[in-house]
């Protein structure tokens, strides 16, 4: 098989742990680890990513100081027309969903998305995917190519501790002229709020499953008398139900409470994300194929609008 | 400012009583019991293309790749202020993947002088999140993907907030025409008004077939399509919660103990 090239993700000075998982994935497929890293000032971050790969590629110029997707674009193409690689890794993540579409497209060459699991047969990549949330799962048929671009899952797969030594090369940027249609202006960080919710003991969670606003007071009250904060899925957070700070998952928090009390939450791979390092986790919701049970240790398969006064009355009743 | 903005009908799968079941085929789920809503991030798209054309004028044109049916999502977007429809229709499509629907998509808006073309980030019923992105590039347009904030620079120009991971704004200028993929949670999507929903009963929806794209026909659907989904399989479950049996009395009573157990409370 060909050389799997595996682009570095990087942000605000820190290297993205989707890289190591990546890297982490491409030495289990076997063939020749090719790190491919776009920056400005990242000896450090080439020197870990050493560990993971067989070779990284560095480019280190001022137009990289800061992502943009079209010049990563640029970059990429050129790289994969020059290196040749039998399969490229992106991280299907806020960079690389970007990137993946457009740049499969400028190069001719077949491309998937938020992939979950990898496995080489031959010279092709065989992609699992995910359906309908997380319900069934799915297997991508690639068209024959020389080359294939995969975007995969961030925290699909843990990242190993490495083991390689790569010879770090820099090469000059293939793009000679500057990116003029899309500009990196700034970051503008999360608001935060009166609670930080990465800090809190226990969590009782909400999700879409509380249906309407006017079931939050029942939900604060529980929270009142359990001394938990609320926090919440991102369908509730849209909804304005909750601010956005108290919002958990991948474009959220990610918590570790000793307890995290999920009501209504389905159990998005977004959302787990951000919760499964809880110490417990007891989930209530309606539909017993939520996949929210699978990362639960207690569960309780029943309208949360029935449960939750029942349990506000227990728990009253403990405090005497 | 002209836009363009592209919707999915998907099934309700928030709703817990939507059961996903595997037919026959292997490649297809049962769909008779599904019932079928707007994709959650096209319905940001679409209250963003109304915000944009009540500031600064222009019109908005609703464009779908469905069967019939999927003339209840247009027609509510028309409802909210959209002014003209696309719906592309043809059994040749079926099994498209990212890349022929891009394509579709590309066929309804290449010769429409539009100056902005938006799209929901991702799909809740195939996730892959790219058919916008790979729209821009078929389209020879710059984009921009996961955009959560949109504002007219001038003319020519818009500063988007993109969101990443952590909630975390990319603010980007970005040069019209272009594309871009909306995040939810940017806007407050409203609901149609009777009036709209009366209007937009009377609005025609262009239909267009494999003929009328101007597409081969092994440019569309699996024939024109680069990785196609080949087979659906039931996955794996890890070791579920221990569920607590009873009415909500029994198990709410069973769950404080346990969180008593545990000095949790």
């Amino acid at each position: 098989m060909g050389d799997i090239l595996v682009l570095a993700e990087h942000r605000q000075g820190e290297l993205r742990e989707v890289t190591l998982e990546l890297l982490t994935l491409a030495g289990q497929l076997g063939g020749n680890v090719v790190a491919l890293l776009l920056g400005s000032g990242v000896d450090d971050f080439a020197g870990k990513i050493a560990g993971y790969a067989d070779k990284v590629l560095v480019v280190d110029d001022p137009m990289f100081a800061n992502f943009n997707g079209m010049a990563y674009q640029a970059a990429l193409a050129e790289i994969i027309k020059s290196e040749k690689p039998g399969l490229v890794l992106i991280g299907n993540t806020g960079q690389g969903m970007d990137v993946i579409g457009a740049l499969a497209v400028e190069l001719g060459l077949p491309f998937t998305t938020d992939a979950v699991a990898v496995k080489m047969e031959g010279d092709k990549p065989e992609v699992t995917r995910q359906y309908y949330g997380g319900k069934i799962d799915g297997t991508i048929d690639f068209k024959d190519a020389d080359t294939y671009i995969v975007g995969m899952r961030e925290a699909a797969i843990p990242a190993g501790e490495g083991g390689k030594s790569g010879e770090v090369a820099k090469i000059d940027n293939p793009v000679t002229s500057e990116i003029t249609a899309r500009k990196f202006l700034e970051y503008v960080e999360a608001a935060i709020g009166d609670v930080d919710i990465t800090q809190s003991t226990l969590l009782v969670s909400v999700g879409r499953g509380i249906r309407e606003d006017k079931n939050m007071p029942m939900m604060e009250e529980l929270a009142g008398l359990m001394g938990a904060d609320i926090s919440g899925s991102r369908a509730v957070v849209d909804a304005g139900w909750l601010p956005t700070d108290r919002q958990v998952g991948i474009s959220g928090k990610t918590v570790k409470p000793k307890l995290y009390l999920a009501l209504g939450i389905s159990g998005a791979f977004q959302h787990v994300t951000g919760m499964k390092g809880s110490d417990l986790v007891v989930a209530i919701n309606k539909d017993p194929d939520a996949p929210i049970f699978q990362y639960a240790d207690y569960g309780i398969v029943d309208d949360l609008l029935k449960v939750v006064p029942a349990l506000i009355d227990k728990l009253k009743e403990m405090k005497g | 400012m002209n836009i363009v903005v592209c919707v999915k009908q998907v099934p309700d799968t928030s709703d817990p009583d939507t059961e996903v079941h595997i037919d026959g085929t292997g490649r297809g789920v049962d769909q008779s019991k599904f019932s079928f809503v707007i994709n959650d991030a096209d319905n940001y798209a679409v209250e963003e293309a109304i915000l944009l054309k009540e500031k600064h004028g222009g019109e908005v044109t609703v464009v779908n790749i469905g069967p019939e049916a999927a003339n209840q999502v247009i027609r509510m977007a028309l409802a909210k202020g959209g002014d003209a429809a696309i719906r592309l229709d043809d059994e040749k499509f079926a099994f498209s993947d990212v890349l022929a629907t891009a394509r579709l998509l590309q066929s309804a808006v290449k010769d429409g002088g539009f100056d902005l073309i938006m799209a929901g980030c991702l799909a809740s019923d195939d996730g892959y999140g790219a058919v916008g992105v790979t729209l821009a590039q078929l389209l020879g347009l710059p984009h921009a993907a996961m955009v959560k904030t949109v504002e007219v620079i001038d003319d020519k120009k818009l500063k988007v907030g993109r969101e990443l991971e952590g909630g975390l704004l990319e603010m980007n200028e970005i040069e019209m025409p272009c594309v871009l993929t909306i995040q939810t949670g940017g806007n407050e999507p409203r609901y149609a008004s009777f009036k709209g929903i009366r209007e937009a009963s009377k609005k025609e929806i262009k239909v267009m077939d494999l003929g009328a794209t101007g597409l081969a026909e092994d440019q569309v659907g699996e024939a024109g399509s680069c990785a196609i989904m080949a087979q659906y399989s039931v996955p794996e479950v890890g070791e579920l919660a221990e569920i607590l049996e009873g009415d909500p009395g029994t198990t709410s009573a069973r769950l404080a103990e346990i969180l008593k157990e545990k000095g949790l409370v």
